[in-house]
């Protein structure tokens, strides 16, 4: 019926003479959690970046919902897409980032309705009636007037969580979104993400949380040096991986 | 816990304090500067205080206090305004735009303001006639320059056109101390690169912009007094205009010196409350202002402790 949510055919990226990317091809379909696992400086987060186009590839093709990231194809040509047409399918892409990045200057509330009301020119007391309700679901409806820098790691990413479901979207990015908090607080929100993925959002998540790509993940990608060397259910790949990199991998953070 | 069976608290520590004899020292040299100031301040009958007095609030100065905040407030506002836009310019990916406000900084912070303000002061001999109308094409208004642009507006303008280049490296600062990862949050929502600045970029930029803001608009008061050699008879200008004529030079000094550093001490107030404005959820939080913070130290060294506060032992 509906045709993959992402899907990436050969997707190269370069800066300068470096090779971030060397020709991903992989799909998401909808409702899907994909896990992408690797080394550092495997691509993982780039490729994620390229998904929302805060970067641009250099070959290949990359779609989501059946539209070109960026670009749009016509006379056998691809054109340079509109700063607004690029700004209106970020707004329909969620992302999660590891150092959080929520605005200072602004109140968790604020945080979260700051996309609707700005981006999509919402009503304040629409905006904020779904942003108290998100605020509610994350567990933080107390923290509502809260600044960023009096919330723990934990409490931040939550509100970062918040603040990209309140943009309605049809997939959702995370960036490493444990990486930077104390043990202790991984699991709040893991717990939210778990939740999301219940509910059937389409999910792409770099992480390190074997136990959570385990548990939660449709698919598993082990990406090394801008390729991915091994993809498959994660139950298959974490028992039974194939490649001697996956293994090694595995074995080092297991 | 600490605290003993009886719930006491454990036993307060009561040292000896240390002697800081060459405190004592400097402190009497200190006195002996000042009184010798104020020994002269009052009795030498040169100071002219009676003329201060007489002048500090007559007509003439008061007209030239006010001619001298409206420069102020004339060149900060161009100032700003279009520092800012320079700054945006200086940052674009377009090195024609970045680099004609590169050009725009180097020219304005490469020649004397001095003689900036003499250059608008005679622009007229440049051009007679200014009008406005389509470039190379006809004019729907034209007229003599000099009645477009008076000495004040030439003083405001050149200032203003000068502290333009300084105050775009102050928010170039400003927004290069805003966390990259903010810009791409921000985008991430859907957010344009327009917006991107106006809410989230310069609003977090402000905390680092307001400080030299202060600075600038401070000195802008004192700079202000370069318009008097455009025939502007503002604060400095009448002073010297007065002393020329009554020979009371030091008391002419005085009596601009006290409304300037009245004047910069409301500023000096006001950019408290601005800084606390943009402090907003900041870590930093704005300490109080320096001289409270220090009255309220040396006050509570010799307050008299509560009686009840130490426990017996």
């Amino acid at each position: 019926m509906t045709g993959p949510m992402v899907r990436a055919e050969g997707v190269h990226k370069r800066y300068g003479s470096l090779e971030v990317l060397k020709g991903i091809t992989l799909e998401v379909a909808p409702n899907e959690v994909m896990c992408l696992i690797g080394p550092s400086g495997s691509g993982k987060s780039t490729f994620l970046r390229c998904i929302n186009h805060l970067e641009n590839i250099n070959a290949g093709r990359l779609y989501v919902d059946g539209s070109l990231v960026g670009y749009q194809e016509h006379g056998g040509r691809l054109h340079e897409l509109p700063e607004r047409e690029i700004c209106r399918r970020r707004a329909a892409i969620g992302m999660v980032f590891q150092h959080f990045h929520l605005f200072p200057h602004m109140t968790a509330l604020e945080n979260v309705t700051a996309g609707p009301v700005l981006v999509k020119r919402e009503p304040r007391a629409v905006a904020t009636e779904r942003a108290t309700r998100l605020l509610g679901r994350v567990g933080l409806g107390d923290k509502r007037d809260t600044y960023p820098n009096q919330l723990s790691g934990g409490q931040q990413q939550r509100v970062a969580i918040a603040r990209a479901l309140a943009m309605e979207p049809k997939l959702m990015l995370f960036d490493e979104p444990t990486s930077a908090l104390d043990p202790e607080l991984v699991g709040e929100v893991l717990d939210v993400m778990r939740g999301l993925a219940a509910e059937g959002m389409t999910m792409i998540v770099v992480t390190h949380e074997i136990g959570f790509a385990r548990e939660v993940g449709d698919s598993l990608v082990f990406m090394d040096g801008g390729v991915v060397v091994e993809q498959g259910s994660p139950r298959d790949v974490i028992a039974n991986p194939q490649q001697e990199r996956t293994k090694g991998f595995l074995s080092a953070v297991l | 816990m600490m605290s003993d069976a009886q719930g006491h608290g454990p036993e307060e520590i009561r040292a000896v304090p240390l002697r800081h004899r060459w405190r004592w020292v400097a402190t009497a040299a200190l006195l002996v500067v000042v009184a010798m100031l104020v020994h002269t301040l009052v009795t030498n009958p040169r100071f002219g205080w009676r003329v201060v007095g007489h002048y500090l609030f007559s007509g003439p100065i008061l007209g030239g206090v006010a001619l001298t905040l409206e420069i102020t407030a004339g060149a900060m506002a161009i100032g700003i305004v279009l520092g800012i836009v320079l700054a945006v310019m200086r940052l674009s990916p377009n090195p024609l735009v970045s680099g004609s406000s590169w050009l725009y900084i180097w020219f304005f912070r490469g020649t004397p303001v001095f003689i900036q303000v003499l250059f608008w002061y005679n622009i007229a001999v440049l051009f007679p006639s200014l009008g406005i109308g389509v470039p190379f094409g006809p004019q729907f208004v034209h007229g003599n320059a000099g009645t477009f642009i008076t000495a004040v507006d030439a003083a405001i303008l050149a200032l203003g056109l000068n502290e333009a280049a300084y105050y775009a490296e102050i928010v170039r600062a400003g927004i290069l101390s805003v966390a990259h990862g903010q810009t791409e949050a921000a985008q991430s929502l859907g957010m344009r690169r327009t917006l991107v600045m106006r809410k989230i970029v310069l609003p977090q930029a402000m905390r680092v912009i307001v400080p030299p803001t202060g600075n600038e608009v401070i000195s802008m008061l004192k700079t202000s007094a370069l318009a008097s050699v455009a025939a502007v008879y503002e604060l400095t200008g009448e002073s010297l205009l007065i002393a020329a004529r009554t020979y009371q030079i030091i008391a002419m000094l005085i009596v601009a010196s006290l409304w300037y550093i009245a004047l910069s001490t409301v500023l000096t107030i006001g950019q408290y409350y601005v800084e606390r404005h943009y402090a907003r959820g900041a870590v930093v939080t704005v300490p109080y202002p320096p001289l409270r913070t220090q009255l309220r130290r040396n006050f509570a060294r010799w307050r008299v402790p509560f009686p009840g506060a130490t426990v017996e032992v």
